[in-house]
């Protein structure tokens, strides 16, 4: 069989959905690996042991087991005891608690980072711990590891491939589909390879913009 | 009635292990005075100052403003809103400014006063305009910490201290870490705030600024108050071996 790109322009509508529904699912579950990342770093550093530990051992086995393995589990496994997820939902949960185990370690640190004097001014003004926490420890942490946590998101939308095995027609799926009618794969996959490439270079323009409008210069 | 303490500070007393850097202090402030602590680095001046709201905590002793007791011993949930309520009326200022990198100066200001007093948007604002004023910075509202000088944050701290209403202001080596030829203006506003009757307790190593502005001045070293008094007598005739040795180096090194 030889090349034939010719064929890949009828499915060009059908590549723009596909690729769609990867940006939907990257970016709901970039929220949700965001603010669960987040949550995680506090409870980390500042929570009682007893939510600290649990914590600790959930990230300790999203960290240590496949992401491919999690959606398979959440998606397939969780029916099991009663929660039937729609095949989105389970991939924007499992690649979102995923990457927020990741996020979180990064928050942490810049957590850490944040002088101790900002947290003594805060408190020297009559604000609690919590307050002090949320309006001005977190937001410079989260303005200092920005960078870092751009990598992660692009990591995301390039493991959002996945949950093309759960079912949802997201790019890979959608050239998979492509493929089975067409049986051109190169082509296919090729196409779907530079329409990751082109959500990835919005997604950089994106960071970059964001961490000029941040940026922290002390 | 105007003899009574405004703050009362009973019988401090703070160690670390077996380090005590607090032995048993006693100190009362009248309403309206300034009073001056100085001394070696280590003496536990810093720590005695930041005894008084609570942000290194007494081991022994007790500390009052007014009728309250601010190191009050509460159940720790009912003492976290009790001491942030107390800590709402001791303003603070310290050596490294501590300004919010992330909020322009208008944030600063306006932050605290609409978490904890519920004032508008609107009324922080006038607020945020007054203290500015007051301190010379009202030009410079809208910018953020990072585009101000070390003088000009100090400014901004000493604003943001004030907004909150507070009934004594702390300062804690506030020109330290001042280029000098910044220390002044920061200085002159604390002038400002002396001449409108703002209790003030100062941690200084600044021996002319203390004999200016204060009223009162307490040489410190190892734990202890070794001596207290006006300044002209602190300054001028000092009687305690130790607090001559610490002025004859500090007053050389502040001459020359």
């Amino acid at each position: 069989m030889t090349l034939d790109f010719t064929i890949v322009p009828s499915y060009f509508t059908l590549l723009l959905i596909g690729s769609g529904w990867t940006i939907a699912i990257t970016a709901a579950a970039a929220v949700l690996s965001f603010v669960v990342g987040i949550l995680f770093a506090v409870i980390a550093l500042y929570g009682p042991a007893l939510v600290r530990y649990p914590i600790r051992l959930f990230a300790w086995l999203f960290m240590g087991t496949p992401l491919l393995l999690q959606l398979f589990l959440i998606y397939f496994g969780l029916i099991q005891i009663g929660i039937d997820l729609p095949a989105f939902a389970a991939g924007v949960i499992g690649l979102g608690l995923h990457f927020a185990v990741y996020n979180s370690d990064i928050i942490q640190s810049g957590i850490r980072a944040v002088d101790k004097g900002q947290y003594e001014g805060a408190r020297t003004l009559g604000l609690s711990r919590l307050q002090t926490i949320a309006r001005i420890i977190v937001p410079q942490a989260v303005r200092s590891v920005i960078p870092p946590i751009g990598n992660n998101m692009i990591a995301l939308l390039k493991d959002s491939a996945l949950v093309s095995v759960i079912g949802v027609t997201e790019l890979t799926l959608t050239a998979q589909l492509a493929i089975s009618k067409t049986f051109h794969p190169f082509e296919f996959y090729l196409a779907a390879a530079v329409c990751y490439y082109v959500i990835n270079l919005g997604l950089e323009a994106g960071l970059r913009h964001l961490e000029g409008r941040v940026q922290l210069s002390r | 009635m105007t003899d009574k303490p405004f703050i009362d500070i009973r019988h401090a007393a703070k160690s670390y292990g077996a380090l005590e850097v607090l032995k048993d202090i006693s100190l009362q402030v009248r309403k309206g005075q300034i009073v001056a602590i100085i001394g070696p680095s280590g003496s536990g001046k810093s720590t005695l100052l930041r005894a008084i709201n609570d942000l290194d905590p007494l081991t022994k002793g007790e500390v009052w403003l007014e009728d309250m007791q601010v190191n009050k011993p509460l159940p720790p949930r009912q003492y976290e809103r009790h001491i942030n309520q107390m800590r709402q009326q001791i303003g603070m200022v310290f050596q490294h400014f501590n300004l919010f990198p992330h909020l322009t100066v208008r944030g600063n200001i306006t932050l605290a006063p609409k978490m904890l007093k519920r004032l508008t948007e609107a009324e922080a604002n006038a607020l945020a305009e007054k203290q500015l004023a007051h301190v010379g910075m009202l030009d410079r509202i809208d910018y953020y910490p990072s585009q101000l000088s070390g003088g000009q944050k100090q400014r901004v701290a000493i604003a943001r201290a004030l907004a909150m209403e507070p009934k004594v202001m702390l300062f804690d080596e506030v020109t330290s870490a001042l280029d000098p030829e910044l220390v002044e203006e920061v200085n002159l506003t604390m002038k400002k705030l002396a001449e409108e009757h703002m209790t003030m307790i100062i941690v200084t190593h600044e021996m002319r600024f203390a004999q200016d502005v204060c009223d009162r001045v307490l040489f410190m070293d190892q734990g202890v108050v070794v001596e207290e008094g006006p300044p002209e007598v602190i300054f001028r005739n000092p009687q305690h071996e130790r607090t001559k040795n610490f002025l004859r180096k500090h007053l050389q090194g502040n001459a020359q």
